[in-house]
């Protein structure tokens, strides 16, 4: 008798199930709920944290896509103080002229020119840890640049005994940076800079500086970006100033061109962070631009197969 | 009795494989092609992780396709499609939720191709709009394809193409769908 009413039960359980299984069908459902819910969460990075691999002057936490060339040229005027007789710097201009390659989605490589002290520069980027979202991600980008300079002007003294080494100058940093949200990316770079010979015995060989750069996006192309480095230690007593670069990027579609105002000339890591001689206070500061194009010369994978 | 609610399970268990109703695959490939007739380049888009499901029983069919997941050709036009004209931050997923006529008429245990109207709600960058195409249903080996193409008005979903692209991206796209999908056993 138990048996039986336990049956019963049973069996209305399934009819009521089939009859409410029966009634879902007759609904407008959701199909795309009926495959969902399975799906794993996937790590994804972070991307476009900024619009190039450079905040203005220094490394940025973003990477250049494997297989693009990024061909950048860069402007620094002269100093705008000098008024309308040198048409506010615009007279005079020193520039660098870049290739820096993607090859990895967290490796890069560039060689660049600069007219000032004929200085070639190469840097290696890599990033060990990149900003991502779900399992085992990262809240921020760490990345690692090491750099050589070569200065190019002929010696300073060609009486006395000179060494090729004393032309380089090399420079290791640390980049951790993290994108807070579409608009707003901030990083954090400690710097050392060596050079193998110095101008003045009272000068250090190495230099340390702790970089602060953002961005602040105000629309879609476009954004505000700081690069600032404070010289910590082996800043010389007078004539060096730390160097500041407040800017604008525009991105036109194919070119991304930073505009900015700087008291720094250099436009490799040894020139702004240890040879800035204009201070900001004073006036002394040069409009400058980089101009960047992306070139993509392979193409990418997942669009070939 | 046992026996008896044995029995009635029986069907219930089996109805679904026996003549599936429900059609589904997770990989189905969506194409987007904005080139205009003058550009040096393709502007196109490629997306191979589209979700579909179709209820051949009514008609219903859905897709759902994310926006980061469509690869183009140059990396710097993947940047664009996703930071300035999709938003895929802001609106990470593109739905289309339709109807296919006359389904019912359709026998899904035959192999046949069909011609059949679609009609539905596209939803994309946060906009919706229907929108209505012929499409192709191949049904082969208890799988069914289905392939259609049609136009949308890109200012129709709020992306606006800027002045100095318009050279190169056109102001409406093509998409593409194809999709294998099969048998949802539920």
């Amino acid at each position: 008798m138990e048996n039986k009413k336990q049956s019963r039960r049973i069996l209305l359980f399934a009819t009521a199930l089939l009859m409410t299984g029966s009634g879902l069908f007759a609904q407008d459902e959701d199909l795309l709920k009926l495959v969902g819910g399975d799906e794993k969460p996937k790590k994804e990075r972070i991307k476009y944290a900024f619009k190039s691999p450079r905040v203005i002057n220094g490394h940025s936490i973003e990477f250049l896509n494997p297989g693009t060339m990024d061909f950048r040229i860069l402007h620094r005027f002269g100093q705008l103080d000098k008024g309308y007789e040198n048409f506010f710097g615009l007279d005079q201009a020193s520039m660098r002229m870049g290739f820096d390659f993607g090859i990895l989605h967290n490796l890069m490589a560039g060689i660049g020119r600069s007219t000032y002290k004929k200085e070639l520069d190469g840097f290696i980027k890599y990033a060990p840890m990149r900003q991502s979202t779900g399992p085992w991600s990262s809240p921020v980008t760490v990345a690692f640049v090491a750099g050589m300079t070569l200065d190019g002007l002929p010696w300073a003294d060609p009486d006395r005994k000179n060494f090729y080494t004393s032309r380089l100058g090399y420079y290791f940093q640390a980049i951790i940076g993290r994108k807070f949200s579409e608009g707003f990316t901030l990083q954090l770079s400690p710097t050392m800079v060596h050079r193998n010979l110095v101008p003045l015995a009272t000068e250090p060989n190495n230099v340390y500086a702790l970089g602060v750069g953002g961005r602040l996006k105000v629309s879609k192309r476009m954004a505000i970006t700081w690069d600032y480095s404070h010289v910590v230690i082996g800043m010389p007593d007078s004539g060096y100033y730390h160097p500041l670069s407040v800017g604008l990027d525009i991105e036109t579609g194919g070119h991304v061109f930073q505009l900015h105002f700087s008291n720094s000339t250099g436009m490799n890591e040894r020139a702004f962070i240890t040879e800035t001689t204009n201070q900001w206070g004073k006036g002394e500061i040069r409009f400058g631009f980089n101009l960047s194009r992306v070139f993509q010369i392979r193409k990418t994978k997942a669009a070939t197969h | 009795m046992k026996k008896m609610i044995l029995f009635l399970m029986v069907p219930v268990l089996f109805a679904g494989p026996l003549c599936a109703q429900k059609f589904f695959t997770k990989t189905g490939t969506i194409g987007f092609d904005a080139t205009t007739s003058s550009s040096p380049e393709k502007i196109e888009g490629k997306n191979r992780s589209a979700t579909c499901v179709m209820d051949t029983k009514n008609g219903a069919i859905q897709f759902a396709v994310l926006m980061k997941g469509f690869a183009f050709e140059r990396a710097l036009m993947e940047e664009h499609f996703n930071e300035n004209y999709v938003e895929s931050h802001k609106f990470p997923k593109a739905e289309f939720k339709g109807k296919v006529k006359d389904a019912e008429q359709i026998d899904f245990s035959k192999d046949g191709t069909h011609t059949v109207k679609v009609k539905g709600d596209l939803t994309m960058h946060g906009q919706t709009k229907e929108v209505e195409t012929t499409g192709k249903l191949v049904i082969q080996g208890g799988k069914v394809n289905a392939n259609a193409s049609f136009n949308v008005k890109l200012s129709d979903f709020d992306i606006s193409i800027p002045g100095l692209v318009s050279d190169k991206v056109s102001k409406s796209a093509i998409i593409t769908v194809a999709c294998t999908m099969e048998p949802l056993k539920n």
